[in-house]
């Protein structure tokens, strides 16, 4: 059962990223330096939810198929690390040094604020 | 990690390119869909083979998300600068397996939880060493890749007539 609930979850989550990130492409100018918002984007509200659902969890309003659907199938395949670390790498060969460090640093700092939100707001909801 | 010989490989070279214009956004959706069940299917697995004690080092979402930077730096050398794969293996294994089966989520909230539960330290140390276990992962594979598949030398450029 919660292997079925993983594959429904990743099966919404993963190709939504990729519909964000052409959306989000389609929308800025093409060259090297710009910041790949798109992945930028599905990270961080993936972690505003995976942060809402497990503290949901944690104040036992929520069921493991919901955490095993929603967290671990369709938050998880929403996000992704390996695209991050890729388009990282690539404004960083690309000669865009900056732009590669204020990846890491915009992805990082927004995306632990939106899990760090998300728990609170479990918190406000069900503490 | 300086620049090598090779071209760049498109706009911000971002694994999520379309794959065809051709078919339309179909069978690309299908191919990221299911590849993205395959590498959530894994990582799932991994966790439940080894689950992380709460308020430890997550060791299995550690090991996940650097092994699929490896794996990403592999492919993309491979599918943009050594040969033409099938248009749809690209978001398949890129955006759907690979995508799938990192996450960034589950490591900002495995982060947050552990500040939540007092190991401040811990997050810390799991913040930072994912981050550059990533970037060494990401960055090795894709160097390997290149001494492995050297690309063909450029033709010289003839002289003037």
């Amino acid at each position: 059962m919660n292997w079925l609930l993983v594959v429904l979850g990743a099966m919404v989550g993963a190709p939504l990223r990729y519909l964000t990130d052409r959306a989000m492409q389609a929308g800025q100018a093409r060259t090297d330096a710009v910041l790949p918002w798109g992945t930028f984007t599905v990270n961080v509200l993936g972690s505003l939810v995976l942060g809402l659902l497990t503290g949901a969890a944690a104040a036992g309003a929520t069921s493991s198929h919901v955490q095993v659907l929603v967290g671990t199938g369709f938050c998880g395949a929403l996000t992704t690390y390996s695209t991050f670390s890729y388009e990282t790498l690539r404004l960083y060969e690309t000669g865009n040094r900056w732009s590669a460090a204020a990846n890491v640093a915009v992805t990082l700092a927004a995306g632990l604020a939106a899990a760090f939100a998300g728990a609170g707001l479990a918190d406000a909801f069900w503490g | 990690m300086s620049p090598g010989p090779h071209p760049v490989p498109g706009p911000a070279g971002t694994p999520d390119a379309p794959a065809s214009s051709r078919h339309g956004q179909g069978p690309v959706l299908a191919a990221v869909s299911v590849g993205g069940a395959v590498g959530a299917v894994a990582r799932y697995a991994a966790g439940l083979w080894w689950p992380t004690p709460a308020g430890t080092f997550p060791w299995t979402t550690f090991v996940v998300n650097v092994v699929g930077c490896a794996a990403i730096g592999v492919l993309m050398v491979l599918v943009l600068e050594v040969r033409k794969p099938h248009p749809l293996w690209r978001p398949f294994l890129g955006t759907g397996v690979l995508g799938g089966f990192t996450t960034f989520s589950t490591y900002a909230v495995d982060i947050q939880r552990l500040v939540d539960r007092g190991r401040a330290a811990v997050a810390v140390a799991y913040l930072g060493a994912t981050l550059l276990a990533a970037m060494a992962a990401v960055w090795a594979a894709t160097t390997l890749t290149r001494r492995l598949h050297p690309m063909p030398a450029p033709q010289a450029a003839e002289a003037g007539p």
